[in-house]
């Protein structure tokens, strides 16, 4: 009996320390709207996010994050561009095609991409891709859009990479077999039957990639300029919103407009990737396969 | 016509081939210039010793200790809360509302960008508990970044564990709780610690979280607690990068810094991976 | 299992009993701008080394971020490469905190360009009109055809605002200028961009940039105490209240005769001649 009290407890106390995570991700919430939403009592909702001018120690100080936003979506998009066929196709390759010893090297390159610290792919940028694509395009600055961009793609590709190819791997294999027998070459089983069927394990991995590209903060801090304009070529500078919170907050006096501002963009930065979670979450829920019937 | 498609699919595996060798390019480019233009710099003295003359000469030893300091406390913190969190999951919880209510915590926390982390570290810790700038504040950050990881290599590791071992343990009459503790840890460690260190790599690479939290520009002495500040490696390439005194002087430096926090990021990934394939052959087998 | 938490538990006992060893009489922390941390980091070792038992922790972040400190009490010197704002004054009241500056050296903000670049002199209208982005092209200032690349401070840096001061006459920079954190980055920058034009302080100068002289004055420790180089400014030790102990010994120490050497050897410009 006492045994069974004992049992009891301790499945509680694990209860308790697996709620850590929902009360750390509350806690941060909770964090970011306190130090954040006091910024709107000196600018209005609408002047914070389509605002064009980001002067925050002006005085009176300007703080329109809408160069910001716009910088962390084209950076992401094109980043974008690059990692997903980049990832999606290494994923396939290695799930369907690589023989075994082949296999086994590629993948740990792909986690050792994967472990790269953020600060090293930037410093990489910033002193070695910057000065070559300065003179490749023959262009003023290599500190630009499409620097920071190339970067984020191969912080991305890994993530991409590995959750695409679980959901490619486990695709029945009764499908691929079925295709193959009714004289379908691999190349067309491939496209006709194992994309479609993998494709919502592929949409997740994508967007949790673009979630990952979205949040980089180190990338865009020293490979982006830091420019807080509305760029209009890739060639331009510009400063994503991860960039402008690590570059400003050291000199923000805490408490002030500022500070508050720069956690009000830590909010937007925080919506962003959570509707890029919930998104992928309820992707792979809902269109999770069940077998064969799924499809 | 069938050479027509077989055409197209030779075509198309040959890009796919490529993409493949475009990564391998990508990781093999960025090692051989930190490697080639690193590897210079690395002596014992500059592993043994702070740095000196405003940071253009001397070592990165405060660094090393800084990022060691700052993964212990990260590990401490995390690992017991991730496994417990793990066991909770995988061995008691059913396919409850809860439990899913749980699991999209922990994935939305997986997905909290590392700058985010890095705000709330300073707001939380380092103010609200007035932790101040500290190993301590940094190391929790990191800790509650991790803990995702942690939590889905524990997971992983203990399904791994047949069923029938526990099913046998229960059937002789032991309780669940002896059963985790006495059965299914023991085989799952392994696996755990294996995800743990793949977890703490990545905590010892990031610098956004630890940036207004635990890391600070320069403090050649080590840490005598963890209130202390620190150095860190990841800072220490940003600070030399982009806001030394000197940059074009201390690029050897730079690219040194860098060498080392990669050597010991892919050191404890392929530890991590030899260790993993030295089990799944063991599990096979 | 149980000799592996062993180990790993003897590891880490081991580790912090060697780390918590070494125990230090006085502590300093050190905020602030980029501009005095190379006199801070110099002046900073040598104290150390005949001072062991004094530990001083150094960060940048600029002279927002040290004025910040000494106000928020989490460093006990703030550096900044200008005067308090009033605003910053009034929040330090409010905490009842009374920051209490020391300047310490004399600095000179000069405004860069690649060495490839023919111009070799503005008037401060040219270099405002370059900042606020209406001169667009070298060849509108007598140089060689080409897009002027506009490099510029993080708001917050003291450099900047002295620029914004001085330069700018308090108009903003075009949005559009690369921002780089630190003088170092705009030397890297200017020096690896053709059409680049940055501002750093004096002691930045390099062979890899070219100084451009403003209003026909060069910028040089002896124009600058002169007062005919029009953009200058005085860097600053603020501390909180009047100095005790450790804090009080450095202050002293930049003052003497050994910290103004090393204020000159660090590219600034000693306040005292001894």
């Amino acid at each position: 009996m006492k045994r069974q009290n004992i049992d009891k407890t301790v499945r509680s106390g694990f209860l308790l320390v697996a709620l850590f995570s929902i009360v750390a991700l509350s806690l941060i919430i909770i964090f970011l709207f306190l130090e954040g939403i006091p910024i709107l009592e000196h600018v209005s909702l609408k002047e914070f996010l389509f605002g064009q001018y980001w002067y925050p120690t002006d005085d009176p100080a300007d703080f329109g994050i809408l160069p910001l936003i716009l910088g962390s979506i084209y950076v992401t998009v094109i980043s974008g561009m690059i990692a997903i066929p980049l990832g999606v196709m290494t994923a396939i390759y290695l799930a369907q095609i690589a023989p075994a010893t082949v296999s086994q090297i590629v993948k740990p390159i792909v986690e050792l991409l994967a472990s790269m610290p953020s600060v090293v792919i930037g410093f990489f940028g910033m002193v070695v891709v910057a000065p070559f694509i300065q003179q490749l395009f023959n262009i003023p600055v290599g500190l630009n859009m499409f620097n920071a961009s190339l970067m984020l793609a191969f912080m991305a590709v890994p993530t991409i990479c590995s959750i695409s190819e679980d959901a490619v791997f486990s695709v029945p294999t009764a499908l691929k077999e079925a295709s193959l027998a009714l004289g379908a070459t691999h190349f067309e089983t491939l496209v006709r039957v194992i994309v479609p069927a993998s494709l919502s394990g592929i949409c997740t991995a994508i967007i949790l990639g673009l979630s990952r590209a979205v949040g980089e903060t180190m990338v865009v801090l020293m490979a982006a300029g830091g420019a807080a304009m509305i760029p209009t070529s890739i060639f331009d500078p510009v400063r994503p919103l991860p960039a402008s919170i690590a570059a400003e907050m050291a000199e923000a006096p805490f408490r002030s407009e500022h500070y508050h501002a720069l956690f009000a963009i830590g909010i937007v930065l925080f919506v962003f990737t959570f509707l890029f979670n919930l998104l992928a979450d309820h992707i792979s829920y809902k269109f999770r396969q069940v077998g064969e019937a799924s499809l | 016509m069938i050479k027509k498609r077989l055409r197209a699919q030779k075509i198309c595996f040959f890009l796919l081939k490529v993409a493949v060798a475009i990564n391998g390019a990508a990781l093999a480019i960025i090692v051989y210039f930190i490697v080639s233009r690193g590897w210079r710099a690395i002596s014992w003295e500059f592993l043994s010793k702070p740095p000196t003359d405003s940071m253009t000469m001397g070592g990165i030893l405060p660094c090393i200790v800084g990022t060691v300091s700052l993964c212990m406390t990260t590990i401490l913190f995390a690992l017991p809360i991730g496994v417990a969190s793990a066991i909770y999951l995988n061995e008691y919880a059913g396919q409850t509302k809860l439990v899913r209510f749980i699991r999209l915590g922990i994935n939305n926390l997986a997905g909290v960008p590392s700058i985010v982390f890095g705000l709330f570290g300073l707001a939380f810790f380092v103010i609200v508990l007035d932790m101040g700038v500290s190993i301590l504040a940094g190391g929790l950050t990191l800790g509650i970044m991790t803990l995702p990881v942690i939590i889905g290599a524990s997971e992983e590791a203990l399904k791994s564990v047949p069923k029938p071992y526990r099913e046998a343990s229960l059937a002789m009459g032991a309780t669940q709780w002896q059963t985790i503790r006495k059965v299914v840890l023991p085989v799952a460690f392994p696996g755990i610690i294996t995800g743990s260190i793949l977890g703490l790599s990545r905590a010892a690479g990031e610098t956004a979280p630890i940036m207004y939290t635990g890391a600070v520009f320069f403090t050649p002495d080590l840490p005598s607690s963890i209130f202390d500040e620190v150095m860190a490696l990841p800072y220490h390439i940003y600070v030399l990068a982009t806001a030394g005194t000197n940059i074009e002087a201390t690029r050897h430096l730079q690219y040194g810094t860098a060498l080392v926090l990669i050597s010991l990021i892919f050191g404890m990934n392929l530890f991590a991976i030899i260790m993993r394939a030295k089990m799944r052959k063991k599990l096979k087998g | 299992m149980n000799r592996w938490i062993k180990s790993i538990l003897i590891l880490v006992f081991g580790l912090f009993c060697v780390a918590s060893s070494q125990v230090f009489a006085g502590e300093l922390v050190i905020k602030g701008s980029t501009t005095v941390l190379p006199i801070a980091q110099m002046a900073a070792e040598t104290f150390m080394a005949e001072n062991p038992d004094v530990k001083i922790s150094l960060s940048g972040g600029g002279s927002g971020n040290g004025i910040k400190a000494i106000i928020d009490g989490t460093a006990q010197i703030g550096n900044a490469s200008r005067f308090i704002k009033q605003k910053e004054v009034s929040l330090a009241v409010t905490k009842g905190v009374y920051p209490v500056p020391f300047r310490i050296a004399l600095d000179a903000i000069v405004p860069v360009v690649n060495p490839k670049n023919s111009v070799t002199d503005l008037t401060t209208a040219q270099l405002k009109d370059i900042y606020l982005g209406k001169i667009k092209d070298w060849k509108d200032v007598g140089g060689t055809p080409g897009k002027i690349v506009v490099i510029s401070r993080d708001s917050s840096s003291g450099t900047f605002g002295v620029w914004q001061e001085l330069v700018m006459l308090e108009d903003r920079v075009v949005p559009s200028a690369l921002t780089v954190p630190s003088n170092g980055g705009i030397v890297q920058a200017v020096a690896n961009t053709p059409g680049a034009i940055g501002y750093v302080g004096l002691g930045y100068l390099n062979k890899e940039i070219k100084a451009i002289k403003v209003n026909g004055v060069t910028g040089t420790e002896e124009t600058t105490l002169n007062g005919s180089f029009p953009i200058s400014r005085g860097l600053f030790m603020f501390t909180q209240g009047w100095p005790e102990g450790e804090t009080m010994d450095f202050i002293n120490y930049i003052f003497s005769k050994k910290g103004q050497e090393l204020v000159r050897k660090a590219g600034s410009i000693p306040v005292f001649g001894f």
